[in-house]
């Protein structure tokens, strides 16, 4: 028979004989005792943006794009778009928005989820535009956090190399 | 996990045996954890629950709440005498920044997650705007230089919520359940490792492994389960968009103590309040007559998962309004008498918030959540805190009406349940 796994009570222990071995025991703080394997996942899925599709589009071509709520008396403009509008129902038509706006509100990760780890610290800001009525979260990029607050004027940047992601498009201070 | 505490709820009542359970509501809030599917089907088989009818809840962060009121719902409307509402997480199954990538697809996969989808870091856009609407633009409003108005603000604000962190620590070293109880000082939280400016780990709840069971019942079984029955006399549930960008920019919806003048200039919700906290506690107060939620509920277990959205929630549910959140934790309002804090605390006791510690200092095991601030409710109200936790420090002395709030996403579903002594 095979030696039994070494036993850990610390989780960081654990995962590294994981990595190391395969199996390990974990004894938890009121003394039970678990054997745990590694178990690995990884998938690809196929993504459709479905109605938003025109969105990711345009920021290949550089444009950021809204929509605008078609109902007379309602007219509502979202700054992120939405194919039917939130307030009446009524179906959206694209618009284009502007490429300068300000911080309605900001934050510096210096942690993230495991898939942007490498790229902390990174900032997240919401972006607000003359005459829309929602906002728009972005990237904010070329400033730290000692140069940012609330009402700080802002402006688009577009990746030349479209991946087709909400990441093509970053904000920067305005110039 | 389940097992024992539903071994340790049929404990505490001997008339009830298990064939006498009609049917369970059984939570939990992700499959990728365990990344086992229909994870809900083997707690009921563990429990030796079948045939009896069982649904699984999922509500985001709210999914213990949602158990909660799912479970209340199957007896209400006479489907069931009594039903069991059993909820569990297991979040240690992968390492901390995977799980909290696991959470972030619970953002816009479109247009939220692929900036850096990071709850922390949303948490923190409003916080930040919470600020900015309620410590920049009043108690810094005498100073000119935008930047630096900003800056005050912010390290008030970040005071302001080292003190909270520090009453749940606190709280919660009194309290065996929790997972995380400290005797933490403002500095300690300030100085803690930066998570998402301006939030600190410690001002942050922690992922973790947890269950809790309760159970609900008609009136003639409770009265015959036990002689300290906690009636639910009110529930409510509300909502708000997937996406915090998308928050409308309207008017405050109020509640009975209010007056539209109270705010006047103010957008709402935007992102720097929680709509659907508010309308899950106008819900829950209109079915439980309640009008004055400060001067009619004795305390409330709310979804601290940040000392910022308590602060937040503190306004929704009307404890203070919108804008004197800060005010109302300086003041000392959520604090416990008797308690230590390391500084003042002037009307500690008036409306205790989290006496068990809540999510910052319990942990935060989702689906297990809502449910266990409805246990640490439940033995406030009979007066067993004692008992249960063998340390009475956190038994309130007159606990006859409390309130618990169970909150998803960036608000985007939010529970409020209202708890009362059914007893003399």
């Amino acid at each position: 028979m095979k030696a039994r796994p070494p036993t850990f009570t610390k989780f960081r222990d654990v995962q590294a004989e994981l990595d190391a071995s395969g199996a390990a025991i974990f004894r938890s703080g009121d003394g039970e005792e678990s054997l745990v394997i590694r178990y690995p996942y990884s998938i690809n899925y196929i993504h459709s943006y479905a109605e938003d599709s025109p969105f990711f589009l345009a920021l290949a071509d550089g444009k950021l794009k809204g929509s605008r709520c078609t109902k007379k008396g309602c007219g509502f403009v979202f700054g992120t778009p939405r194919g039917h509008c939130m307030v009446c129902g009524a179906a959206t038509e694209w618009i284009d928005l502007p490429n300068r706006g300000r911080l309605h509100s900001w934050t510096t990760c210096h942690f993230g989820s495991e898939a942007f780890l490498k790229e902390t610290p990174y900032n997240l800001a919401l972006v607000e535009f003359e005459g829309v009525g929602s906002l728009l979260l972005v990237r904010l990029k070329d400033a730290v956090e000692s140069d940012l607050f609330v009402g700080m004027p802002v402006e688009a940047r577009f990746d030349p190399n479209p991946k087709y992601s909400i990441t093509d498009v970053w904000f920067v201070p305005a110039r | 996990m389940v097992k024992r505490a539903y071994d340790y709820a049929l404990k505490g009542i001997p008339n009830l045996t298990a064939d006498r359970i009609d049917g369970t509501r059984i939570s939990y809030f992700s499959d990728h954890f365990s990344r086992q599917l229909k994870a809900a089907s083997m707690v009921q088989d563990y429990l030796g629950m079948n045939p009896k009818g069982s649904v699984r809840i999922e509500w985001g962060g709210a999914t213990g709440g949602e158990c909660f009121q799912a479970a209340y719902e199957a007896v209400a409307s006479g489907r069931m005498d009594v039903c069991l509402a059993a909820g569990y997480e297991t979040m240690s199954r992968v390492a901390t920044w995977k799980g909290n990538e696991f959470i972030a697809l619970a953002s816009d996969t479109n247009f939220d997650f692929p900036l850096g989808g990071f709850y922390t870091g949303y948490y923190a856009l409003m916080v930040v705007r919470h600020i900015y609407e309620y410590l920049r633009l009043r108690r810094f409003a005498h100073i000119k230089d935008e930047r630096e108005a900003q800056r005050l603000a912010i390290a008030e604000g970040s005071r302001i919520m080292s003190m909270v962190s520090v009453k749940n620590h606190r709280n919660a070293l009194h309290n065996p359940y929790a997972q995380y109880p400290k005797r933490l000082t403002v500095d300690d939280v300030l100085r803690s490792e930066m998570i998402s400016y301006p939030l600190t780990r410690e001002q942050i709840c922690t992922m973790s492994d947890g269950a809790a069971v309760t159970v609900l019942c008609d009136e003639a079984r409770a009265r015959e389960f036990t002689d300290k029955p906690i009636r639910v006399t009110g529930v409510g549930c509300g909502t708000d968009t997937m996406r915090l960008a998308d928050r409308p920019f309207g008017k405050v919806p109020l509640l009975p103590h209010e007056k539209a003048s109270d705010y006047a200039d103010l957008p709402y919700p935007g992102v720097h309040s929680f709509r659907a906290g508010r309308a899950a506690g106008r819900e829950a107060y209109r079915m439980a007559g309640i009008t004055d939620p400060n001067r009619e509920l004795d305390f409330i277990e709310l979804h601290d998962a940040y000392a910022s959205s308590e602060i937040q929630t503190y306004e929704d549910l009307g404890l203070c309004r919108y804008g004197e959140g800060y005010s109302f934790v300086e003041r000392g309002d959520p604090f416990l008498k008797g308690i230590d804090y390391g500084f003042p605390t002037p009307r500690a006791g008036a409306i205790p918030v989290n006496p068990s510690g809540g999510l910052i200092a319990c942990g935060h095991p989702v689906g297990a959540t809502g449910l266990m601030q409805a246990v640490f409710a439940f033995w406030q109200l009979q007066g067993t805190v004692g008992k249960h936790f063998g340390d009475a420090k956190l038994q309130l002395p007159k606990a006859k009406r409390g309130a618990i709030h169970s909150h998803a996403g960036t608000g985007s579903s939010v529970t409020v349940s209202i708890l009362e002594r059914g007893f003399p």
